[in-house]
């Protein structure tokens, strides 16, 4: 059960991948995009990690997502609504490409990993908190701050031209 | 038997179509998914890596950095791309020949 399950999250996950790779369209591609995200979370699930898989869905889909449709809806002109976009160089693309991903999957085939026998999962989210507040406690405030940076800079970045047209019309 | 190479070679995959995306792709926001989908298959490795060889959790921890470290990413991005946007009215990054008005 458990590799039938993986096997059909592996098909939908990288057909989709695919579909954002080859979709001219880039509202398709967003979409295309979700259907990734969330295949990735039911791998977490099968990992055993339920807290990652909740934070997945939250996080990629709920937010980064929303975000990109939201950037796609302001840069589309009007003029051109489908949004149809070429792609450039595929050829030395694909030769990059493909000879990256044959190294990658030979090194992995060619590695004896450790076959160790996994247990059931264990829930993970109090085990992850208490981590998080003793030994990363000083990465997880650098990261607290890291998105207060984060979230000023892009406000203050994207409402510039904003505040110009504002004093224009004042003046 | 699906274990720990089954799903680093998933990661690998979608590692490259993400490379794939980056390289061919001119749109803005595209280029973006293509880094998205890179960080996702690192993460992919990070979680089978601590449930199958470390059996801990803290590689499931390390991930949640990574996810944080995306959602800043994507925010800073995408304001950017909207600056750009407004700016010269140009979403290809190929079309961007200055770097002032």
């Amino acid at each position: 059960m458990f590799d039938f399950i993986f096997f059909v999250f592996a098909f939908v996950c990288v057909g989709s991948a695919l579909f954002v790779a080859f979709t001219p369209n880039v509202v398709h591609a967003a979409l295309g995009l979700a259907s990734t995200f969330a295949t990735l979370a039911g791998f977490y699930i099968l990992l055993g990690a339920d807290f990652l898989a909740i934070t997945q869905i939250a996080i990629y889909v709920g937010g980064i997502l929303v975000l990109m449709l939201f950037g796609i809806m302001y840069t589309h002109n009007i003029a051109r609504v489908s949004g149809e976009q070429v792609m450039m160089q595929v050829g030395p693309a694909l030769l990059v490409v493909v000879l990256t991903l044959f190294t990658l999957v030979a090194t992995i085939l060619s590695t004896a990993w450790p076959a160790k026998e996994v247990g059931p999962p264990q829930p993970t989210a109090d085990r992850i908190g208490v981590l998080l507040l003793t030994d990363y406690l000083l990465p997880f405030e650098v990261a607290g701050i890291l998105l207060l940076v984060a979230l000023v800079g892009a406000v203050v970045i994207a409402q510039t031209p904003v505040r110009k047209s504002i004093e224009e019309s004042i003046d | 038997m699906v274990g720990l190479p089954h799903f680093l070679i998933v990661s690998a995959i979608l590692f490259s179509i993400g490379v794939f995306i980056m390289i061919t792709r001119r749109h803005g926001i595209m280029m973006l998914m293509g880094l998205e989908l890179i960080l996702n298959a690192a993460n992919l490795n990070l979680i089978a890596f601590s449930r199958y060889v470390e059996t801990g959790i803290r590689g499931q921890t390390f991930a949640i950095f990574v996810i944080i470290l995306a959602a800043a990413e994507a925010a800073i991005a995408l304001a950017i791309i909207l600056s750009i946007y407004t700016h010269s009215a140009k979403i290809n990054l190929d079309e961007l020949t200055s770097m002032k008005e």
